[in-house]
Formats: structure tokens, C-alpha cells, sequence
């Protein structure tokens, strides 16, 4: 999906719900933010690797193209979800930003 | 993954035997038999249950690579009539959908080891025709513009034997002012003769590489009417050949194919007096109108002679054909139940699942329906990798493990119903001959929810973990075997169950489903998105399953106007819902909203208090929260959800016991089959439809349904060690249900 929603330093106040729950209920405000974060097309977009399945995970970035292996982004290892959750966040945010959240 | 394998079965009987096909890139492997309780890898759940059955298969094997041709083509097999052609015309009509994507062959009577024979090419773009004089010399005549995708030409070249002389024609069927793409070209070869070789007429590949060689150039999109002649046509007697062979024309025909005949078979039909007649291979797509379609007619059957077209994919894969590694004849005395192969090398691992029916006359009262059409629509969907809308479904990051990662790289492995082809078109044929590498314990899935993370097989492993520990005595049975049996398989069980996510069914399954129903039986709905998708079965092919994705639902990609029927059957495809059998009438709910994020609990309604919904909950407070908690999205009402609505045919005397109704996040939306006017506020927080009703109801002759309406529902069932109110309410409908006297005489 390619949303025409521009996130802003409006959007600030978001940071903070988002870093506290990144998966389940969110309000309005944060659901945008997450639609156009989250709505980015296939190419470059992060995935979850499950190096150890529910003990150790990596991210991974998808090529868009059929056959390419998934491109690992190895160094960075989690152990939670959650963290790599807030890592992809801040990560996007600054891109959509181009500041830190 | 250095080790995947198949297996020619879904489900035997005791005695019968189970033959597995299994690719191994080590020298050794082993093999054991394993009867699976729980695929759950979660630390929080159950843990991964299994045991090893000792039977004379288990041992340790010779490793051996095995690789999967995939590409869809016809193959016509040699004749003196193709192998001493000298001049020749050949023509078609053409719709390519990927023209640009490199060389495809359209036309091909080619050797590629000694370069000899002929073939009707794409290359660069541009309709080509390939030459060779068998000793090494190719000549190549090109069209100088290019082909637009997804636009019919008729396309042809001839080929002067005495002259040299090759003309192209590339004619498009639609002008467009200002798109150049229509080209005649003539051109002297300097080629002495063409070769002559024993190889066979194909469409829509060639064999590279010498020996049997490498299927190559495969061509994507639809060829119409191809036809080969002995000599030079003009294009007057081209034109008359496309809609048959004229009598003064019959001498030159060498072969004149007409796919809009035996459609629902692998047979491709030569309708001249050579009958040159070939056979598909790995099922390109049929009942796929053709260059003349009016759209007058929307029914194959109706118009045959507008659906001569067959969609060719690269990336089409019906029987992946391994050798044979080893067989299990299923011991007299294992008891009927979900098992698998399980191989393992090293830390390399696969299995491949199958069931183990009950012997005749020796069946229990309680029979699992495992859903494995739903598997097999579902089988190896790359929705995660090819879309990048799973993270925006889910409200989070789309998990991978090896088996999904192995799946983005290996795409001869093939594609489901929820995925497209390379060229963009959709699958609508999904086979089990060939590693299902997500019907799978162990497997972790993008669409499974925060938590587990499970989804179709792996998440049905919760409910034979369930049955397992509670110490129900059950039999395994499968969607397959029930298509091909009826009623009659389910006729000696009190009770059924089904599945998290029994989505599709043939119309054989869902009559013997209700007449079951109607005689007495008892349903247990176990999940969500039941009931919803109608499919067909191949009438000849083993373990080949069909879907249009028509008009409405919750698609990933739409058949194209005029493709809704079934190409294995000639039934209209699409939702049950729309051919008047919305899944309501099945089990009292049907499918409502998605979401795949978290669950949510729910909370008792009137109706549950009835004396008739008494047995359902006892032991239960009256204000007691129901499912709070869970593997699946960490609650028991979740991922698909399903409704009551008597207007689409929920029984009218239906007990609606529960509802999820404002638990759900926004990521859960109503499903668009709902969706007549958009409005604002279709997401869980807002709309009424997004909501699990749990529902019970008589049905006639004492027989009775229960429905959870969640696919999350059975992710709850081994929370607190299975003591908690989920497992007490599916625990005190199957006492009751298990109980032969009747709800309602
Ligand atoms: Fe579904």
C-alpha cells in the first residue's frame, strides 16, 4: 500500500505509545503512523528472521524479486519481538522523519 | 533446507501402502515414522509432542538430490509428418503476459544438441523464428517491433525449404493509434536445409542442453489456435485455418489443436485428419478464453469455442515426479491418527505428514476432519515474501523461518491458491505431489498471530494435542477422503471436527457434510472461515485441487471476467455464499472479519443461559470471561472470525451463546463481501460485524452443531495445563455431543 499520509514531528506523540506496545491496541493517531510504516512496499521491506524460532531473531530485508534470497541483517540479534519491533520503528521513522524518534 | 520429500498420499488405511519421495542433498538420512500430537515450537505452549511408531520403514537411507522441473507446456510426440517437414507455416493466436521477460518459446520442434529443427520464439520483445540446419548453423528472423503484454496477435512464420525464404507475421488484434506493434517481415536465410530430428512438437517451451535436456524458455501467457503446415500459406489460408481445417487445406495441415476440447483434461486434441494429439504437462491453466471470447458467454461449456486458450506459466508445477526413496504399508494395528515421515540429517529436518485412516468397521466415535484442501490451497503461499502486505494485516513484523525463507528461493517448488504467477496472473491449481513445505509441524507462519504464530496445519496440531491429552479416543480422517468417499465416511461417528481453518470444499464434501448433518450427526466447528471457498477436484489427476477466486471474498487475486468455472468440472466457482450456501447454513456462523494481530476473550450472551445451552457451560461463572488468553494472538476469539446472520442462514432456533463483539483491534476489518456502500469505522473498535459468535443448535435427528467461529479458538485450549474455561466448554460439548441420545427427537 502507498499511503499519501506524510508522518511529521505532529506525529511525535506517537513514539512513546508505540515503544510501549508495539503489537495490539493503538490509538487512531498511531494507527496512521503504522499504515504508512508498516504499508511500505515489498522491496527493502524488513522481516522478522526466526534464527532460533521464539528464542533469537534477526531482521531481514525483502528484495522484491522472485527467487532472491531474503537479504539477512545479521548483526543486530533479539531476543523479544518487541525490541525488534521499536528497532524497525525507529529505523523507519527516521527515514520518514529524518529525525530520530 | 537440505532435505524436503512428499508423499503419493494424504491418507491410507491400515495395509495400504505410502510411498515417499525425498530429496536429499547429504549422503544419509533417517527415516522414522512419528505420530504428531503437537508441532508448537512456542516455549509457552504444549512443546513439540511426538512419537516415533517403530515400523520397518524406519531406517536410515541413501541421500540422493532431487529437483522439480516446473514450467507448463504441451508436448505432441514426434510423427514422420513433423520429423520430415522441409517448408512449413506455423501460426497462433497469441497473448503473452510477460513478453519482455526473456526468450520464450511459442512453437517449438527443436533439438537443441545438434541446433536443429525450428521454433516460434519471443525474443527480445519481439516474435522471432529460430532456424537450425542441425549442424550447428541458427538463423534467426526477427519482427523489428515488440510485443505488448497482456494485448492478442495472431502471430505466424513460414519457411521456404527451396527459397530460404522465412516470412513473420505479427498482427495485432487491437490498434491503438500511435503504438507501433504490428510487423510482416521477410527474409532470404542462407540455411541449406533445416535439420530433421526425433525429438517432439512442444508449446510454450524447448529442451536446452543435450540428452533429455533442460526445459527452457518458458513461455507466460495464453496461445489460442496453433497450427502447423507442410508448406508456404498465404495469408488468406492462414486466416481460414484459425477456426478449422478447410477441405483444400487438409493435404497441407499437418496439425490443427483445439484446446476448447477436453478441457478438463490433460488431453490437447489435433482436429486435423493426423491427429497429432498431445497432453499438457504440469497444468497450465484451461477453460481460459481464447482470442474470440464476446463475453456474450461467461461459461466454458457454454461457448466452448471462445475458451481455445490455455494460460502457460513458467512457474506452473503440477507432479514434481521423484523417484521413489522408500514405502510404509501401514501396520494392521496403528491406530488412525496424524502422522509423518520425519527425516532428519544431521540438523537437517523435514516431514512429511499423512494420516492414518481406520481400519473399516473399526472406527471410534469421534472422527477429526483434517482440512486438507485448506492445506492445499494454502500450500506454499509466499504471501510474506512476494506482497508485503502481511505486516499491515498483522499489525507487526512478518516472521520467516527456513522453511518460508526456503520457499522465497526455491520457486520451482510452486506456488498456492493465494499466490500469483510470475506474469501476475492468479494460481488456481494447487498439487500435493511435491513438498508442501508449510504443511509442516514446527512451521511458524506470518499469518498466525502474535504468539505461536500458527496457521492451518501446525495450528490443527493444537487440536490433537487437546484430544491426546485429554484422552479422547479419535480417528484422523481428511477433506480428500471425504470428497471421494461421502457420506459414508462419516456415517459411524457420533461426532466431527473440524479443523482451525476449513475453508474450501468441493461440492461432493459439502453435501455429504449436511446430509451427516441431517441424519443426526454432530458438528463441532473448531475454527473460524469454514465453509467458505468452493473447489474442485481433477477428475483423472490425483491430488490436484482447483479455486477461482471470483466476485467476492477476501482474495489475493481476481479470475479474470468470463474465467469463473471450474476448468476440472465445469461448476461455478467462487464463495459458497454466493451459490446460496453461505457457511451460516453449515454451521450456524460464517465469515465476518480478519485481522491478525491479537485476539480477543468472549463474553456470554442471553442465549447462554437457556436451559438447552446448560451443558455447554457448566462450571463456567456467569460473568465469566471467556478466552482471555492464548497461543494464537494471545486470546481465544481471533485471525478469522466468523458471525451468526439468519438472513444469510444461521438456523432461526440458533442459541448465539457468546461474542468477541468490541474486542478486536483495527487491524481487524469487516470482510469485503460486506461491503456494498464504504463507509468510515469498518475496524474492530467500531464496527459490529467485526465479532467470533459462538453458536449452538439442533439440527434434525437428534444431531446438533457447535461453533467456536475463531480460528484462534484451539490456541487457548492447553492454557493453565489445560484447565481453563476454553478446554471446559469444548470439553463439555464433546461429552454431550459423544452422547448418543438425541438433542431434539
Ligand atoms: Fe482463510
Amino acid at each position: 500500500m502507498h499511503t499519501v499520509y506524510k508522518i511529521s514531528a505532529n506525529d511525535q506523540n506517537v513514539v512513546e505509545e508505540f515503544n510501549a506496545r508495539p503489537i495490539g491496541h493503538h490509538s487512531p493517531a498511531l494507527q496512521r503512523v503504522l499504515n504508512v510504516i508498516r504499508g511500505q512496499p515489498v522491496r527493502d521491506k524488513y522481516v522478522l528472521i526466526c534464527t532460533k524460532p521464539h528464542q533469537e531473531w534477526t531482521l531481514g530485508k525483502l528484495t522484491g524479486e522472485r527467487g532472491k534470497p531474503v537479504r539477512l541483517l545479521k548483526e543486530q540479534v533479539f531476543t523479544s519481538v518487541e525490541d525488534a519491533e521499536r528497532e524497525v520503528f525507529r529505523r523507519r521513522w527516521e527515514r520518514h522523519t529524518g529525525t530520530k524518534g | 533446507m537440505k532435505i524436503t520429500g512428499y508423499a503419493d498420499k494424504i491418507s491410507a488405511r491400515p495395509g495400504e501402502s505410502i510411498r515417499f519421495m525425498v530429496n536429499c542433498e547429504r549422503p544419509r538420512y533417517r527415516a522414522d515414522i512419528v505420530r504428531l500430537v503437537c508441532g508448537d515450537l512456542n516455549p509457552d505452549g504444549p512443546g513439540i509432542r511426538e512419537q516415533v511408531v517403530p515400523t520397518p520403514a524406519n531406517t536410515s537411507y541413501k541421500g540422493r538430490p532431487q529437483k522439480i522441473e516446473s514450467g507448463s507446456y504441451v508436448k505432441i510426440p514426434n510423427s514422420p509428418l513433423l520429423q520430415n517437414l522441409t517448408s512449413f507455416t506455423v501460426q497462433a493466436m497469441l497473448w503473452p503476459t510477460t513478453p519482455d521477460s526473456g526468450a520464450q518459446a511459442i512453437v517449438s520442434k527443436w533439438q537443441d544438441r545438434r541446433r536443429s529443427g525450428f521454433a516460434l520464439v519471443i525474443q527480445a520483445g519481439r516474435l522471432a523464428l529460430q532456424l537450425g540446419d542441425g549442424k550447428g548453423t541458427v538463423e534467426v528472423v526477427s519482427a523489428t517491433k515488440p510485443l505488448l503484454a497482456r494485448q492478442w496477435y495472431f502471430v505466424a512464420a513460414s519457411y521456404d525449404a527451396e527459397t530460404g525464404r522465412v516470412t513473420l507475421y505479427q498482427e495485432p488484434q487491437t490498434d491503438y493509434p500511435t503504438v507501433s506493434d504490428a510487423a510482416r517481415i521477410r527474409k532470404k536465410t542462407q540455411l541449406a536445409q533445416m535439420g530433421s530430428h526425433q525429438a517432439g512438437l512442444m508449446f510454450a517451451a524447448l529442451r536446452t542442453g543435450s540428452g533429455k535436456g533442460r526445459l527452457d524458455q518458458k513461455f507466460n501467457g495464453k496461445i489460442d489456435s496453433p497450427r502447423l503446415a507442410n508448406r508456404v500459406l498465404d495469408r488468406s489460408d492462414m486466416e481460414r485455418l484459425k477456426s478449422g481445417v478447410p477441405a483444400h487445406l487438409q493435404e497441407s495441415v499437418v496439425g490443427a489443436w483445439d484446446f476448447s476440447q477436453d478441457i478438463s483434461s490433460t488431453i490437447v486434441t489435433d482436429m486435423s485428419p493426423n491427429r497429432l494429439h498431445g497432453e499438457t504437462v504440469n497444468m497450465p491453466a484451461r477453460g481460459m478464453k481464447g482470442y474470440n471470447w464476446s463475453g456474450e458467454s461467461m461459461d466454458w461449456k457454454q461457448a466452448p469455442e471462445q475458451y481455445g486458450a490455455i494460460h502457460f506459466h513458467a512457474d506452473d508445477v503440477y507432479d514434481a515426479g521423484w523417484e521413489v526413496d522408500f514405502s510404509l504399508t501401514v501396520p494392521a494395528q496403528l491406530k488412525s491418527g496424524l502422522y509423518a515421515a520425519r527425516l532428519r540429517s544431521g540438523a537437517e529436518e523435514d516431514y512429511i505428514p499423512f494420516v492414518v485412516k481406520p481400519t473399516p468397521g473399526k472406527e471410534k466415535k469421534l472422527a477429526f476432519l483434517l482440512p486438507t484442501a485448506s492445506y492445499m490451497a494454502y500450500a506454499n503461499e509466499h504471501m510474506a515474501t512476494n506482497a508485503g502486505l502481511i505486516e499491515l494485516l498483522s499489525g507487526r513484523l512478518a516472521p520467516l523461518d527456513k522453511n518460508s525463507l526456503f520457499l522465497n528461493e526455491h520457486r520451482e517448488y510452486g506456488g498456492s491458491c493465494y499466490d500469483s504467477h510470475s506474469d501476475g496472473s492468479g494460481v488456481c491449481y494447487s498439487s500435493r505431489l511435491r513438498p508442501i513445505l508449510n504443511m509442516r509441524p514446527k512451521h511458524i507462519s506470518a499469518l498466525g498471530g502474535d504468539g505461536s504464530s500458527l496457521w492451518q496445519f501446525n495450528a490443527d496440531t493444537h487440536i490433537t494435542d487437546w484430544l491426546e491429552t485429554k484422552g479422547y479416543d479419535f480417528d484422523v480422517i481428511t477433506d480428500e477422503d471425504l470428497h471421494y468417499e461421502g457420506l459414508a465416511l462419516l456415517k459411524p461417528y457420533q461426532v466431527i471436527l473440524s479443523g482451525t481453518h476449513p475453508e474450501y470444499h468441493s461440492l461432493q464434501m459439502w453435501d455429504a457434510m449436511k446430509a451427516y448433518q441431517n441424519q443426526g450427526g454432530r458438528l463441532m466447528y473448531m475454527g473460524a472461515n469454514g465453509w467458505y471457498w468452493r473447489v474442485a477436484f481433477h477428475p483423472d489427476c490425483p491430488g490436484l485441487m482447483e479455486v477461482r477466486r471470483n466476485e467476492g471474498g477476501i482474495r489475493t487475486w481476481a479470475a479474470e471476467p468470463g474465467e469463473y468455472y471450474h476448468s476440472f468440472t465445469g461448476e461455478y466457482g467462487g464463495l459458497w455464499r454466493n451459490q446460496g450456501r453461505a457457511p451460516q447454513v453449515m454451521l450456524g456462523t460464517g465469515f465476518s472479519a480478519q485481522g491478525f494481530d491479537i485476539s480477543a476473550p468472549y463474553h456470554r450472551l442471553p442465549d447462554s443461559f437457556q436451559p438447552r445451552a446448560a451443558f455447554i457451560f457448566e462450571g463456567i461463572g456467569k460473568d465469566e470471561v471467556i478466552g482471555d488468553f492464548g497461543l494464537i494472538g494471545g486470546g481465544a476469539a481471533g485471525l478469522e472470525i466468523d458471525r451468526a446472520d439468519e438472513r444469510l442462514g444461521t438456523p432461526p432456533h440458533a442459541l448465539v451463546l457468546a461474542t468477541s463483539k468490541g474486542g478486536h483491534t483495527d487491524i481487524y476489518l469487516v470482510v469485503c463481501e460486506e461491503l456494498l456502500v464504504t463507509t468510515p469505522g469498518l475496524g474492530g473498535t467500531e464496527n459490529e460485524l467485526v465479532r467470533a459468535d459462538m453458536v449452538f443448535y439442533e439440527t434434525p435427528g437428534g444431531g446438533a452443531v457447535w461453533s467456536s467461529s475463531s480460528i484462534a479458538w484451539a490456541g487457548s485450549l492447553s492454557h493453565n495445563k489445560y484447565d481453563n474455561n476454553v478446554s471446559r466448554i469444548t470439553h463439555n460439548v464433546l461429552e454431550r455431543f459423544l452422547d448418543p441420545a438425541p438433542f431434539v427427537r
